[in-house]
């Protein structure tokens, strides 16, 4: 049996920076400022970090991300890793930072996600960010655009299940609902199931409005041991369990197109809490597009396979609804800068679980799940975080 | 003026060199294993399922089943603008093995999972065929 990371650390600052457009900052400014309002909310100095994770930046890419921030905050971790690409790493960097710290490799992580896709992109790099993705030889000439990669999901979904274009929209609603209580949101005004479904038709079944933004903006977080957690100034949000599940890198390799690793990730994080989906306050889920969080509430076994696309409907992923997601907007309506894509469902979960969100706030808060997944559903880690230990 | 975006060009591999040398052939190919019959795509030099190294070639027979496929209507870049809408489809053939392709020739009417397909090639250059499937 494995040593559980049940319990033993905590989430003690978390910060983003302003978000959405911010063309006054550079992609590696954001993660600096992310860093310093993580660290001010912390109330530690950076003397007091001795690791330090950061993701790749693809607009400002260096070959050793996280010493170049080291060396930008002229701090000297022992501790030094960067999360090598994708939005759902930003989970599964979590898992490896608890463990870190478990295992004393160092004691307080600074973990900062940042980049500026929005203002910082050239034209050709911004080609290059939209047909990237794909086998170089096996995928990519046949010219699908990332939405066209959830797009196959979406309709393999359909044809199995019966979930319809309607219901996937009600997630864009419910997450742009949120946003219009979110005043750091990039999109805020409200929209209809009707607004999405007229919206601009980008790969079929997809319209506009079932994709994520584009943005700038950073998130960070400051993680140390439960016990160094109690000398910090607010309340510790503790992880209560992690777990992954990886399963194809590429979509055409995929062993299914409508149940993910997602499924495992779940079961390995509510195994180690001793937890399940019932005891769920608030979920933050990875919505690069709608379709995925049909998919990622049912692996995560909110409702049964196939009934993801009824559980959204009539409000219940909403506020007030019976399981309230992405409070903050999520990628749909709050941001999306690329690599650091999941950072903000995290430090949303933080302000959840200290009671901070005013107007958006889910009363009583105190567990709740947070999920990354990567690539086209291929890499995933899903984290149970709590107000109180378990 | 920037350079126009041409169309990403399959560099083969010594691992891919025979499924393209196959393609410019007219030919689908595939791997099986020669201890298990299994039978994969994308080529590898083990066995998915047995890990042996007798992975052979074979000509595939062309036909298959649309797993999934999307309508896509804003292009991943401009090299690709001339031909929206364009179908982007995963078929399952039928030896086994799924493929990214598009489907050429289609009806709206037509398109459905599972779809019968064959493949049909089209040459990119000197040495790169495309393998692409119409509806049958």
């Amino acid at each position: 049996m494995s040593v559980s990371l049940k319990n033993k650390v905590a989430i003690v600052g978390a910060a983003d920076t302003e978000v959405g457009v911010v063309p006054n900052l550079s992609a590696t400014q954001l993660y600096v400022k992310a860093a310093k309002l993580a660290l001010d909310d912390a109330g530690i100095t950076k003397d007091q970090v001795d690791g330090l994770i950061t993701c790749v930046s693809f607009v400002e890419p260096y070959m050793y991300h996280a010493e170049m921030i080291a060396e930008y905050l002229q701090i000297f971790p022992r501790y030094c890793m960067t999360a090598p690409s994708g939005g759902g790493t930003t989970i599964a960097m979590i898992h490896h930072a608890a463990s870190a710290i478990v295992t004393g490799m160092c004691d307080t992580i600074l973990m900062t996600m940042a980049d500026s896709q929005l203002s910082g992109l050239s034209r050709d790099k911004a080609i290059e960010a939209m047909s990237g993705a794909g086998h170089p030889q096996f995928e990519r000439p046949y010219g699908p655009p990332i939405p066209a990669f959830y797009a196959l999901l979406a309709r393999a979904h359909e044809h199995a299940y019966g979930t319809t274009a309607a219901q996937r929209a009600a997630v864009a609603v419910a997450c742009r609902k949120h946003a219009s209580m979110n005043p750091e949101a990039q999109m805020r005004k409200p929209i209809t199931i009707d607004d999405v479904l007229n919206s601009r038709m980008i790969a079929d079944p997809l319209h506009l409005l079932d994709c994520s933004l584009v943005s700038d903006g950073g998130a960070a977080i400051i993680m140390t041991s439960a016990e160094r957690a109690r000398d910090f100034p607010k309340k510790p949000v503790y992880i209560l369990g992690v777990g992954e599940g990886h399963s194809h890198e590429h979509v055409s390799q995929a062993i299914s197109l409508t149940t993910s690793a997602a499924k495992e990730a779940g079961e390995r994080t509510y195994a180690m809490a001793g937890l399940g989906p019932k005891d769920v306050d608030v979920a933050e889920l990875y919505d690069c597009f709608t379709p995925v969080v049909i998919i990622e509430l049912e692996d995560l076994g909110f409702c049964a396979k196939g009934e993801g696309g009824s559980f959204v409907e009539n409000g219940r992923i909403e506020l007030g609804g019976e399981l309230p997601i992405n409070t903050h907007g999520g990628l749909l309506s709050h941001c999306h800068p690329g690599q650091p894509g999941s950072m903000f469902s995290v430090t949303e979960a933080v302000r959840q679980l200290r009671g901070e969100c005013g107007p958006r706030q889910v009363d009583d808060a105190k567990i709740a799940l947070v999920h990354g997944q990567g690539g086209i559903m291929s890499t995933h880690c899903s984290m149970l975080l709590g107000s109180e230990q378990v | 003026m920037a350079a126009p975006v041409s169309k990403p060009i399959p560099v083969p591999t010594r691992e891919t060199k025979p499924y393209w040398e196959g393609s410019k052939a007219r030919e689908l190919r595939i791997q099986r294993c020669a201890a298990c019959g299994n039978a994969q795509f994308f080529p590898r030099i083990y066995c998915t399922r047995c890990m042996s190294d007798r992975v052979e070639w074979i000509k595939a027979s062309g036909r298959g089943k649309v797993l999934s496929y999307t309508v896509v209507h804003r292009p991943v870049s401009p090299a690709f603008a001339g031909e929206i809408p364009y179908v982007v489809a995963l078929v399952t053939l039928d030896e086994g093995p799924t493929m990214m392709t598009n489907i050429v020739g289609w009806e709206p009417e037509q398109l459905k999972i599972g779809m019968p397909v064959a493949v049909t090639f089209e040459d990119w250059t000197e040495e790169i065929s495309i393998p692409k499937f119409r509806p049958l």
